[in-house]
């Protein structure tokens, strides 16, 4: 593994990683992934597949040498799209929510550059060489996989844990799990919720598709009222695919933004979750020390031993502690930002949308009504 | 009128001759009979050779004017009018027309009679007045003696004849115009108490107008009874009657006639009263196509009485000026089955004729059994909603069709307080299963019926019935299934708002939690607009559709109507075809006394081919004007839907940006 030899920043910047292409082959999706080099304004452009995305979250939480390393956050990486099983439309969304939808996938590479965008923007991970790698190698990096971290293995047992009802050492740790549980469980729920409305509002789209084509057949050129009545018709379906246009941009916008923002919010909260069985873990450790020591008082001999153990475990947990508590002021900050960022985009998108639709509402009542007096 | 009596007389000469004997011959053998039977006995004879005289007079006087009625139907009334004045008949007429000028100057003063004279005596001023473009002009004059020129070539006496009966018959829309001018547009010559009750008008002067004509022959007078009777009778029985009839029966019934002109505004009368004519109707429409003014409204739908003897009533209100009916606004109550009731009378009454009579909204049991039972449901309320609309749109539909309009049934269910429970709409009680029995054998006998189209524009129009209906039927499955959408989409909205108001309130960023319940309102309020506008779908569209598809089949129905006259009209002629031919083999087998009674049998049966095909001809017409004023209607009823729905998704879309203009300095509020 790459050995973080120094503290060589990210060579490139964060905010310009872009997923720009997707590219589907058989069960194999391979990305795009552009981004632009800090100090010059030359582009790199690589092509991943969805293991290397595998391979670099597998990186970024075996990392060697960091201290506090399990006190962070990692950005959630959306799970593996199984384009060909997948395809009944259920299964997908089932599996990936929101980053089912979307026409090619577009939604799924939102997703994964906003995963890159945060990995790079992280403080602590960006200085990862896995990532740099990721990003500039035109390469794909190491094969070698299997190195499953201790922390895949943590997030099996994570509800398990949750059952135990653990009380954490420190109360503000304890108050952000009870707070964490909770919002993962709503934003999950407001995630699918909002999932409903976009499919309905997309059904409602292809409804009113239908109504507009069938309106159509309905044209007769026999004589003056048939051709009259056409002329309704038309207009009609004219209006009616308006609405349709109308309703597949609010569907859209409703994906594009709070959809994936929930999404994110959501896959956040669920990191959120791994992360504090991490740091429970931790505390456990160092419980069972607090236990051990108690009961082998007794041996002299060993106390020493103990005691010097004691406190580099005590010294680990303290690091831990700190690291946690920075990173989960950063997260929250990190996610209010990027709720707000999403919400705004969403409201104004809406917004145009619903003026776009009414200028072109008013346009159609006013050829009515001439129609009318024709 | 000068020109037209001097120009009459020449074409006679030339085509009559040849008939003229023949007639004269019959009409000697028609006079010494005196009784009525008789006089119809010797007609046989003469029914064979002028067969032109059958064929070429309805086509000419009957069947043309008809087409003239439908098509331009002022005209027609003026070519009608003076038509009379063609010949002696001026004298009959310029009677009436001084009477005439002198109304229009003081009625008071001439009409010492009542309203019943006052009325017909109006009503060929009336005419005179409101038609002053082609009135009395030889143009139309001349029109109108050229159709009765080439109508009865025969004789000028038969021409005289026959202008008498024009007289009586024809003057008939000029009457009913009278109605349409005075309660349209002039209050100065409303007489309401002779509007209001027109049978009484119609039975008295059927009293006196046979009254006025003992001194006429027993043909006549049979003819005046014949006129009295239905227009359709009228139609058949006095044309017939008429080139049948000998020219000195004539010239006699000329002389009756004669002094029974000193009160000719009985005649004039007698005429005027049989108002629900073509004519009329035909002029209302284009009078009141504009100036339709009866708004009629259904509110208040009520519960009455308990359990499942429980149902709803309506109140039924109108607004309108219209003169016919007693006061300017007036509201009744009744219920579903009352609607079904008239429905039942006007279909009865006018369907035969090829009208197109909207049909009310189905019966629903089930809807009207969970109102029944159901207290304070949704969904009943829905119901009674939706039921409630498609009530008041059906009888807008009645009263804007014209001829519906002059029903005395429409009337009395807008006004009278009390109606008579109608029966038979239980919906599946015996009348409404017999009823079911009568539409299958209908069916049966429509497909067994394969009648050869003559008529390229009702065959195509039947077609494009069809088409139509089944179009419309696909459009509804769409609106239907858009209309669940839309309510799908407006529950998940609610849902979503609710689980963003819950995330919200956990929230600890306190701007994005306050971001995120105001977020949540404004999803509450999007789903409010999502459900009306889902309503609003329904309710222009969705029942619009259902409407229609019932509408269609009512059009439907009227095709069938003529196929049935058309229909009658082939098995009478079949008929005719196996009479002659027994005649024939009588003839062979000289067998002369039953030879008269063969005779006798197919001038019966000309006379109903004759008749029927009349029928047809006149339901063929009706029919046309029917499917395309019909036409025209859709088409206006969908364009002003189509503006309502406009005007309904601009308001939301409106409603929407205000939402979101409000929302966005909350989000960005979020720090």
């Amino acid at each position: 593994m790459e050995v973080s030899s120094a503290e060589a920043a990210l060579s490139v910047s964060a905010s310009s990683i872009r997923i720009t292409d997707v590219t589907q082959d058989g069960d194999v999706l391979t990305f795009a992934i552009a981004s632009q080099k800090l100090n010059s304004s030359a582009g790199v452009c690589v092509f991943r597949i969805y293991e290397d995305f595998d391979w670099l979250q597998q990186s970024l939480f075996s990392q060697e040498n960091l201290p506090g390393l399990q006190g962070i956050i990692f950005p959630p990486l959306p799970s593996k799209a199984l384009p060909s099983q997948s395809n009944t439309q259920t299964k997908a969304l089932k599996q990936l929510g929101f980053l089912a939808l979307g026409q090619d996938w577009q939604s799924y590479c939102k997703a994964l550059e906003f995963y890159l965008q945060q990995v790079a923007a992280h403080p602590t991970l960006c200085k990862c060489k896995a990532l740099d790698s990721f990003l500039i190698n035109s390469e794909s990096p190491g094969k070698q996989r299997g190195r499953k971290g201790i922390f895949n293995r943590l997030s099996q047992a994570v509800e398990e844990m949750r059952k135990e009802s653990h009380k954490d050492v420190d109360n503000f740790f304890q108050n952000e799990r009870n707070k964490n549980t909770n919002l993962a469980a709503l934003s999950k729920v407001a995630t699918e919720k909002l999932l409903d409305v976009v499919m309905t509002e997309q059904k409602l789209a292809l409804a009113c598709g239908h109504f507009a084509t069938s309106l159509h057949l309905c044209v007769n050129q026999d004589d003056a009222a048939a051709v009259a009545f056409s002329k309704v018709c038309l207009k009609l379906s004219d209006v009616i695919e308006a609405v349709n246009r109308n309703f597949e941009k609010v569907a859209s916008n409703d994906l594009s933004t709070l959809g994936l923002g929930l999404d994110l919010e959501s896959r956040y909260q669920e990191a959120e979750k791994v992360w504090e069985c991490v740091l429970m873990i931790a505390c456990k450790l160092i419980e069972l020390e607090t236990v051990k020591k108690g009961t082998e008082k007794a041996k002299a001999s060993k106390r020493e031993v103990m005691e010097a153990f004691q406190k580099a475990v005590e010294k680990e947990f303290n690091l831990i502690s700190s690291v946690a508590k920075q990173e989960i002021e950063r997260f929250h900050s990190s996610r209010v930002n990027v709720l707000k960022n999403f919400l705004i985009g969403w409201c104004e998108l809406q917004l145009n949308t619903a003026k776009e639709f009414a200028e072109l509402y008013s346009q159609h009542l006013e050829a009515c009504r001439n129609m009318y007096s024709e | 009128m000068a020109a037209s009596s001097e120009r009459s007389p020449p074409p006679f000469p030339d085509s009559e001759e040849p008939e003229l004997l023949e007639d004269s011959d019959e009409g000697a053998d028609a006079f010494t009979g005196t009784s009525i039977s008789e006089m119809d006995s010797p007609s046989p004879d003469s029914t064979r050779p002028p067969k032109d005289i059958f064929n070429e007079p309805p086509e000419d006087i009957f069947s043309d004017p008809l087409s003239n009625i439908n098509s331009e139907p002022q005209k027609k009334v003026d070519t009608k009018i003076p038509s009379p004045s063609s010949d002696e008949a001026v004298d009959l007429f310029s009677e009436p027309l001084d009477d005439d000028s002198e109304v229009m100057s003081s009625p008071e003063v001439q009409n010492p009679m009542p309203d019943l004279l006052n009325e017909p005596v109006e009503a060929p001023k009336s005419d005179v007045l409101g038609e002053p473009p082609v009135n009395n002009s030889s143009s139309s004059v001349k029109k109108a003696v050229s159709a009765e020129l080439f109508g009865d070539d025969e004789d000028e006496e038969d021409l005289f004849k026959e202008t008498p009966k024009v007289v009586t018959k024809k003057p008939q829309p000029s009457g009913p115009p009278v109605d349409v001018f005075t309660e349209v547009k002039s209050d100065v010559k409303v007489k309401p108490q002779v509007k209001d009750d027109p049978t009484d008008l119609f039975t008295e002067e059927a009293l006196t107008a046979p009254a006025q004509k003992p001194p006429a022959s027993s043909s006549s007078s049979s003819r005046t009874n014949g006129v009295h009777s239905e227009e359709q009778d009228l139609f058949s029985e006095a044309t017939v009657e008429l080139s049948l009839d000998s020219p000195l029966n004539d010239r006699k019934k000329k002389d009756a006639v004669k002094p029974s002109l000193s009160a000719p505004a009985a005649s004039v009368a007698s005429s005027s009263s049989k108002a629900p004519s073509k004519t009329l109707e035909e002029l209302e429409e284009e009078e009141s196509e504009d100036k339709f003014d009866l708004n009629i409204s259904v509110t208040n739908p009520e519960k009455v009485g308990d359990g499942m003897n429980a149902y709803m009533a309506y109140k039924v209100s109108t607004q309108t000026s219209l003169t016919m009916f007693r006061s300017k606004t007036f509201t009744v109550r009744r219920r579903f089955s009352d609607f079904l009731g008239l429905y039942e009378k006007l279909s009865e009454k006018h369907s035969q004729n090829g009208y197109i009579v909207p049909p009310p909204p189905e019966k629903s049991i089930l809807g009207m059994t969970k109102v029944k039972v159901g207290k304070e449901d949704p969904s009943s309320a829905e119901f009674v909603e939706r039921r409630r609309a498609a009530l008041e749109r059906y009888l807008q539909r009645v009263v804007s069709h014209p001829s519906l309009l002059q029903d005395p049934d429409v009337r009395e269910f807008l006004e009278k307080e009390e109606l008579p429970r109608a029966v038979s709409t239980q919906a599946l009680s015996g009348a409404g299963f017999l009823k079911m029995l009568n539409k299958a054998t209908d069916a049966v006998s429509k497909m067994t019926i394969k009648m050869n189209e003559q008529d390229v524009w009702f065959d195509e129009k039947i077609q494009d019935v069809e088409n139509e209906e089944q179009h419309m039927r696909k459009l509804h499955v769409m609106v239907e299934s858009l209309v669940n959408h839309r309510k799908e989409l407006s529950g998940n909205t609610a849902v979503f708002a609710k689980s963003v108001a819950m995330l919200g309130s956990s929230e600890d960023n306190t701007a994005l939690s306050r971001a995120l319940s105001q977020l949540a309102e404004v999803e509450d309020r999007i789903e409010q607009l999502h459900q009306e506008q889902a309503s609003n779908d329904f309710f222009t569209f969705s029942e619009l559709l259902a409407d229609y598809i019932r509408l269609l089949g009512a059009v439907k129905g009227c095709f069938d109507q003529r196929m049935k006259a058309w229909q009658r009209w082939q098995d009478a002629e079949n008929m005719l075809q196996k009479k002659r031919e027994a005649e024939a083999k009588l003839l062979w087998a000289n067998k002369p006394d039953k030879l008269q009674q063969a005779k006798d049998e197919i001038a019966e049966w000309e006379a109903k081919v004759t008749q029927y095909e009349r029928e047809f001809e006149r339901i063929s017409a009706t029919v046309r004007k029917e499917v395309i004023r019909f036409d025209k209607e859709k088409a206006r009823d969908f364009k002003r839907q189509i503006v309502k729905y406009l005007e309904s998704l601009l308001n939301s879309q409106q409603q929407l940006i205000k939402y979101w203009e409000a929302f966005l300095p909350e989000a960005k509020a979020i720090a």
